[in-house]
This record gives C-alpha cells, structure tokens and sequence, in this order.
C-alpha cells in the first residue's frame, strides 16, 4: 500500500531536476555589460569591428572581463558600472554608423546553461528601472492627411490628361471634383476609376453642374491606418536606436495604440524627449503673390499682420516669417530616402532626397509649373511648424532632388534623420507614462525577495512543529512549488513585477492550502479509527476532491485578471495563475511522493508522526 | 500539536441569525462608506500623474504644498512615502475636453512641479513618475469592473455544475459580501484603490470561495453518511469538522501576507491589507454566511443523495 509505480517516481524526479537547471541561473549576479549591435538586422557585428574595438578598450587602460560575438551583436563585460560607463565612451567613438551601443546588465550564467536556453527571470520595468509609454496614435489625424493626398494626386491625374475641371476640393472625408462639360465628368471618371482603384466614386447632379464624390473604400482605410500604425513603430525604433538601448520593445497595442518599454535607460527626459519628437514634413508652395522680393525677408511685412486667404503664416528656423500656400504639394510619407551630402558644384552641404514614384511625379509637375519660385519644406510637430528651409527651384526636378542652402554639414546630417526618420505617419499622443529609477528597481526586488524568504520561513516553522514529519513533507513539497513557478516563470520569459513577486509569496501562501487539507485529513482518519497506511490513502484520495475544486475557482479568478488586467496587474495574473497549477502539482504528486518514500510498502506502521491524534482516547479513558 | 480540539459538534446555525444579523450590519455599513465617502482611486483608475521625489536630506511636504501652491498648482497631494527622504506629489487631471491638449498640459505640469521642488530642495530627484491619460483610467475602470463580473459569473457556473445553484448563490453572495466589506473598509479610511488592490480583491475573491467549497464539500458528503440528520445537524456537524482546517490555512495564508505587508514596501502596502481584510472575512462569512443562506434558499438532501435516480428519470421518456 502507499507505493508509487516507478515511472511516477521518474516524473517527479524529472520534474525537479529540469526545474532546478532552469531555475538556477536566477542565481548568478549580473554583470554590467557594453553590447554593440547593427542598427538595423541586416547589419552585423564582424569579428574584425569587434577586435578594433577590444583593442580600443584595452588602449584606454580599461580592463575587460570577457568579449563575446554571438547572433550579429558583440557584448563586453566588465567587472563594475564605472568601467562599463568609462568603456561605452570609448566604443561609442569608435563605432562606425549604423551602430547601436548600448549599457545593459547580463547574467553570468555559465556558457552550458544558456546552451540548454536557461536565462534568468526577465524583469519588469519596476524590477529593472526604465520607462514605459503608451501612445495613442491619432487616426483622424492620419485620415485627414491622406484625403489630402487623394485631394493633390486627383489634381495632378486631371491635369496630366488634361481634363478640364471647375472645382477640387475636400469636404471632410470626400473629395469632390465639379465639372461644367459632363463629357468631361465621363473622362475623370473613366481616367479616376482606373489609375485609383483606392477610391469609390459616385456622381453627384445638382442643377447645371455634374460632380463626382471620391471616398477611399473602407478596406483602404483600414489598411492605410495599419499601415500608419507600423511606419510609426518603425520610426519609433529608428528613434530608440539613437538612445542606445539594449532590449528596447516597440508593439502595436489594439487597433491603434503603441507600446515603448525602455529599460534601464539612465535619463527618462531624454528618452521622452526623443520619442515625443512628432514630427512630419510637409512641402508646399511658397505664396510668391505676397512676396516682397528675393531673400529672407519676403515676407516681413506680414510679421504682425494675419496670413492672407488661402495661405498660412509661419517662421522658419532663423525667425524670419513666410507664407506658405495652404494646398499640400507632398507630406513626409512619400520620402523613400534622405541622406546628407556635398553638393557637386559649389560643395557645400546637402541633403539628398529620394522620393517615391507618387510623390516623384507630383513633385515633377510642380516643379515645371514653378520654376524659380520657392518651395518650403516644413517640419511639423504638435503645436508648432517651423519652415525648414525654403528655396528656389533652380530646374525641373522628380523623384531625385537636393535640399541645399542648408548651415553647415552637422544641420544637413540632422535635416536627413529628421527627413528620414522624424516622419511619422500619424501624430501621437503619450497617454500614459511610467519611469521608474533603477535605485528603486533594485529596492524592489529587495523588497520583494524579503517578503517571500520571511514568509516562507514563518511558515515552514509553523507546519513543521503543528504537523511533526508530515510538516517537514509538506515544507519539501512547497519548497519544490516555488522551484517549479521559478523554473516556470524563468522558462516562459513572463515579465516579472512587483505585483508578481506578491503572487509568489501569496500562490505558496495558498499553496500550503492543500498541504493542510491533506494533513487535517489523515489525522481526521486516523482518529476515525483507521490504521496509518490505511488513513495516508483515504487522506489523500478525499482531499483530492476539495483541493481540485478550490483551485478551480482561484484559477478562475487569476483567468479574469490576466484577460481584464493591464500593466502590473497583468504581472500578477500571471504569476497567480501559473502558482496554482504548479501547486496542485507540488502537493499531490510530490508530497505524497515523499510520504510513500518514507512509508510505502512498510507491513506494518505502527505510528505516523502527523502531531498528537490520541488527545480525544485519553479524554475517553480518563 | 493540535490547536483545537474540538470534541462535540458545535450548533452553528443556532446562532445562524446572530451572524446574519452581524453581516448585515457590516455590509450595511461598508455600503454607506461607499456611497457617502466613496473610494479614493489611485490615478491608475483617475487619470493623472505621480511623482515619487527623494531628496538627500528628510523631506518637508509642508513646504513643498507651500511652495507648490505659490507657483499656482491647485488641487495637489503631497505625501510621506516610504522612507522620510522620499515624497509622492499627486497632480490630478487637468480638466479639459480635449484629451489631446489635456495630455500635453499634463506632461507640463509635471516638468513644472519638478522645478518648483527644486526651489524647495536642490537635492529634489526623480525616483518614480507615473503620468495616465483620462481615456486610459476610463478603460482601466471599466476592465477592472468587468473582470469582477467574470469571476463572480464563472465562479457560480462552476459552482452550479459542480454542486448546485443554491450553494453556488449562497457561495457567491457572501463572498460578494466580503468584497463589498473590503470596499468599504478601504472607503472609510480613505486608503488609495489602486490596481493592485483590485488584483488582491479578486484573488480573495477565488480564494475564499475555497472555504464554502470545502464546506459544502462536507455538506455533502454528510448528507450521505448521515441518513438521519437533520440539515442544521448536517451544516453543524460539516462547519464544525472543517473549521480547524478553515483557520489554520488561512493563517498560514495570512503569515505570507503579514511577511508581504511588513517586508514588502509602500507600493505592496495597500495590497497587503486588502488581502488581510479579506482573509479575516473570508473566514467569517464562507463559513458562517454561506450555510445558512444556503439552508435559507432551501438547499435538502435531495439536492445530493438521489442525482442518479434523477438522471434515470431523464432518460426514460
């Protein structure tokens, strides 16, 4: 009786022994580390780059603790976080562009252990210190601009094919072109229906005049703002590749939301400043029918004056005032390229854009019907525009041109990153922030660590002298419940927080549930009258029942959460919901695994140490 | 070691309308915190934005609300956290209609308030800052009401299958009834509701349905066994056999919390406590609660012992 089949015994064993290898790299301290990586996937860490580097290193008097090359990024290791800093300067100016170096921490875990996939707990931004935004991308916004576009590729279509129409305009989402000749109208429609499959057009007939309302169809739109949605996460990558960190995460949340985890960033200001940059770029003609003149004060008469009709009134970026044309000639999305450069004849900086086939064609037309007239390229961020730069077209130009008259080469390289990465598809909006310093990271982890050793410690006291030997059992199957959600939560990478480490103090809080019940049980039997293998048996089986049911109903609960919760609560969930299936587990099949150890198989038992059961017979005797 | 030694059973249910009568008094008191003082949301739920500030030398939040009022900030909370070092500045949302500007006067007024904390003390520095948008606290909200309601719904479907619906609206109302005390307790002080008090409120929620399940468990096994009993015999003698069991685990629980509650820091404080409160009602009203809302709705020994005649009669016609 009480014996297990020998491959239950080998479950068990296997379970622990996995649950220990994955477990154990918890314990190794992190080391500070300088990772060099490619900007982008397709750029890699060569050995030759990394040598270079360890050689600069060594150069400057620091000593490195271990270089690796593994997967395209190179990470060095050093012994403390001053020589890391001291290190990151050195290798940050000696890395070739298109390089990200970043600070990170990284397990000493030995190299046969993460051969078998073995990491530590990935920790959350509470754990780890970092920032964490949410941004709302704003569609409407996205939406109108593309209406815009409709609105300006209708025109130059027309033009191009020389229909003749009365008016063009945009009336909120549509776009509305009127005709005097229906023949006309015909034409546009024929010419429309063919070269933008993405609108759905529908004749319009009041009076004299014909007209044909453009929509863009539903499934464009909802693609387009799919497509909003990944050109700003792209942008948003190029972003924190500037900030140099090391495991940044960038992911679309819902329809229309954007996560940016960041962590261990040193300074949040400037990580906020340089995410928060919503920039796009806008070209548009320069209003020559109230210019002054030539040169940079054009426009100085209207420096307090309100802007004309049909125009609107900004400063460029040495405060001189201009009016710009209301009409959009091109926005920021149709740049496929910009890079800073020499200009060919005169060397001075540059920056060299290259254009879309769209945008290419646009620009071509507007070009040959304005020459030697200015053309203002504008940045435009939430509340403010500033006109960039705004020259004269020398020659008709398309899909390839050059931005000159620019400051110096370190203005024409920022122009090019801001042209190149700085346009987003969408402006966003943070809707919600969270920084959290690394000091408090670590005060955290503490913090949490403590609450969970004390805990466990109090109770492992309490079982151990209420229950005597099936106290200890039951110490060895909790303990064995913590390894296995350790190993688990190491295993599955879940984001551990501080709420989390809360659900791993209360999960072995509730897990001794079972352990109580199984306990309660047996001594209820063996009072009953029962012999001692007789009432391990009956314990176990009935308390199977109750410790089945009460774990269905907090896995119920931890279900809701991790479907309904967000942030830390979702942490929690997690954790929550994991604790109880690796408690079902720790007290069923390894603490009866233990009891049978001990006592299976045995003919005869004359006493099972559970805490005094014969109280209630010296009552009767006595 | 034993601790309670319990040799006859315990008449429970005589004093069934004593507990009731307790409970009431309790809820009705924890609904009227509710409604009259309401619960004090953390800004995860309101919108707006925290500030944990540390400071080289103890900190002066009465100086800081000084200073901080001169500048023009109206509404703000400046409170002791943690250590004496360390403050918490709470900026409420800015009303406007506009979420949009309301988010950029927001992200501001932060920056703002930092400079006038340096003013106070140059050693002023940023430890934590937490800054939600009023659409995202409505969200917040809203989840955290639905994810009360799926439990409690997925609670009493398991219940009602497994047992059956008289024990599982008796199980649910009480245990709703400790979620409502926990509520109300956290009104009356004023304690901060924040994200995770609702994750602890839900766990209790899961967990204290353990007890009432491990009772009527016992109900129903008793129901078997004791042929001749009655069901206030039956409830008596299936609390009484239980409720060792009841207290130690829940202390032993309860150990874990108190360990989280004094190691675990400022930000688990609140958790701690919500957890505390629940295990102590849990206790109180699984037990003493649900059995007699379930005798008062009527629950038999029908309802147990004959299920198979029943599935017979099913499938005769």
């Amino acid at each position: 009786m009480n014996k297990y089949p020998v491959w239950k015994y080998v479950i068990i064993a296997i379970a622990l022994v996995v649950s220990l290898v994955y477990a154990s790299p918890n314990l190794f301290v992190e080391v500070p580390v300088v990772q060099v990586s490619g900007a982008r996937a397709s750029v890699k860490v060569e050995p030759a780059l990394q040598s270079e580097l360890e050689a600069a290193v060594k150069g400057a008097g620091i000593a490195i603790a271990g270089v690796e090359v593994a997967e395209g990024h190179a990470t060095f290791r050093f012994a403390d976080t001053d020589t890391q800093i001291k290190a990151r300067d050195v290798i940050q100016s000696k890395v070739p562009a298109g390089y990200v170096v970043a600070l990170n921490l990284q397990s000493a875990t030995p190299k046969w252990l993460q051969a078998l996939g073995a990491k530590p707990m990935y920790l959350g931004l509470d754990l780890r210190g970092g920032v964490h935004f949410l941004l709302q991308v704003d569609m409407k916004a996205a939406a109108n601009k593309s209406v815009e576009r409709y609105v300006s590729d209708v025109r130059s279509l027309l033009r191009d094919k020389k229909i003749y129409y009365s008016g063009l305009a945009r009336e909120g989402d549509r776009v509305v072109v009127r005709f005097r000749e229906s023949d006309q109208r015909v034409a546009a429609q024929k010419l429309i229906e063919k070269e933008m499959p993405d609108l759905a057009l529908r004749e319009q007939v009041a009076g004299e005049e014909a007209a044909i309302v453009a929509t863009i169809k539903p499934e464009i739109v909802k693609k387009e703002q799919e497509l909003a949605l990944q050109q700003n996460i792209q942008t948003l990558r190029n972003r924190v590749n500037e900030l140099g960190v090391a495991e940044p995460i960038i992911q679309q949340q819902g329809g229309d939301r954007i996560v940016v985890q960041l962590a261990g960033v040193q300074d949040p200001g400037r990580a906020k400043e340089i995410l928060g940059r919503t920039a796009t770029l806008e070209v548009r003609m320069v209003s020559e029918e109230h210019s002054a003149g030539p040169g940079q004060n054009a426009f100085a008469a209207y420096k307090d004056q309100p802007a004309p009709f049909g125009t609107d009134k900004y400063l460029d970026s040495e405060g001189n005032t201009v009016l710009v044309k209301k009409t959009l000639v091109i926005t920021g999305d149709r740049i496929k390229d910009a890079q800073p450069g020499f200009d060919q004849r005169d060397g001075g900086p540059v920056v060299s854009m290259a254009l879309d086939d769209s945008g290419g064609r646009i620009m071509r037309q507007t070009t040959r019907e304005n020459l030697k007239k200015r053309m203002g390229m504008m940045l435009v961020e939430r509340n403010s525009t500033v006109v960039l730069t705004w020259p004269v077209i020398q020659e008709e130009f398309g899909n390839r041109f050059q931005i000159s008259g620019i400051g110096d080469v370190q203005e024409a390289r920022n122009l090019a990153l801001l042209l190149r990465a700085g346009a987003l598809a969408a402006p966003m909006d943070i809707i919600e922030e969270r920084t959290v310093g690394p000091s408090l990271g670590a005060e955290n982890i503490a913090k949490g660590f403590k609450s969970v050793v004390y805990g466990f410690v109090a109770i492992a006291i309490f079982m151990i002298i209420y229950y005597s030997l099936f106290g200890v059992i039951s110490v060895g199957a909790l303990a064995s419940n913590l390894l296995f959600l350790v190993a688990l939560l190491s295993m599955l990478q879940a984001t551990l927080t501080l709420p989390g480490i809360a659900a791993i103090a209360l999960a072995l809080g509730m897990a001794i549930d079972a352990n109580v019940l199984i306990n309660e049980r047996i001594r209820e039997e063996l009072r009953a009258g029962m012999s001692p293998q007789m009432a391990i048996q009956v314990g176990y089986e009935r308390a199977f029942d109750t410790i089945f049911d009460s774990n269905i109903t907090t896995l119920i609960a931890g279900l809701a959460l991790l479907a309904f919760g967000s942030g830390p609560v979702r942490g929690f969930a997690v954790v929550h919901c994991l604790g109880i299936l690796t408690s079902i587990f720790s007290a069923v099949m390894v603490s009866r695994g233990i009891v049978n150890l001990i006592y299976g198989g045995r003919k005869k038992v004359a006493k099972v140490y559970i805490g005094n059961t014969e109280w209630h017979k010296k009552d009767a005797t006595a | 070691m034993e601790f309670f030694k319990i040799r006859r059973t315990i008449p429970f249910m005589r004093h069934a309308l004593v507990f009731n009568v307790i409970s009431l008094i309790t809820f009705v008191l924890a609904v009227g915190f509710l409604a009259v003082r309401g619960l004090h949301f953390s800004i995860e739920f309101t919108g707006g934005t925290v500030m944990e500030v540390t400071h080289d030398k103890p900190a002066q939040p009465d100086k800081i609300r000084e200073a901080l009022g001169a500048a023009g900030f109206k509404d703000i909370n400046v409170l002791k956290f943690g250590s004496s070092q360390d403050v918490l500045i709470r900026l409420p949302l800015k009303a406007n209609p506009d979420p949009k500007i309301q988010n950029e006067e927001m992200q501001k007024q932060s920056v703002a308030a930092m400079a006038v904390l340096r003013t106070v003390d140059a050693s002023a520095k940023i430890v934590r800052t937490e800054f939600v948008g009023g659409q995202v606290g409505k969200e917040l909200a809203t989840d955290g009401a639905l994810a009360l309601l799926v439990v409690c719904l997925g609670i009493m479907v398991y219940l009602a299958f497994r047992f059956e619906w008289r024990f599982a609206v008796a199980t649910i109302i009480a245990n709703l009834h400790d979620v409502v005390i926990i509520l109300g307790v956290f009104a009356a002080f004023q304690w901060e509701f924040s994200l995770p008090v609702l994750a602890a409120v839900l766990a209790i929620l899961g967990y204290s349905v353990n007890e009432s399940v491990v009772v009527f468990d016992r109900v129903r096994e008793n129901f078997r066994k004791m042929r001749r009993a009655s069901v206030d015999e039956i409830m008596d003698a299936s609390i009484t056999g239980t409720i060792s069991r009841t207290i130690i685990t829940h202390g032993s629980t309860q150990m874990m919390v108190l360990s989280i509650l004094f190691f675990g820091g400022a930000s688990l404080y609140f958790f701690a406590l919500a957890l505390t409160i629940g295990i102590c009602f849990g206790i109180y009203s699984s037990v003493l609660v649900a059995a007699p809302l379930a005798k008062y709705l009527g629950a038999s020994r029908e309802d147990f012992v004959k299920p198979e005649k029943k599935a017979v009669e099913h499938a005769l016609p």
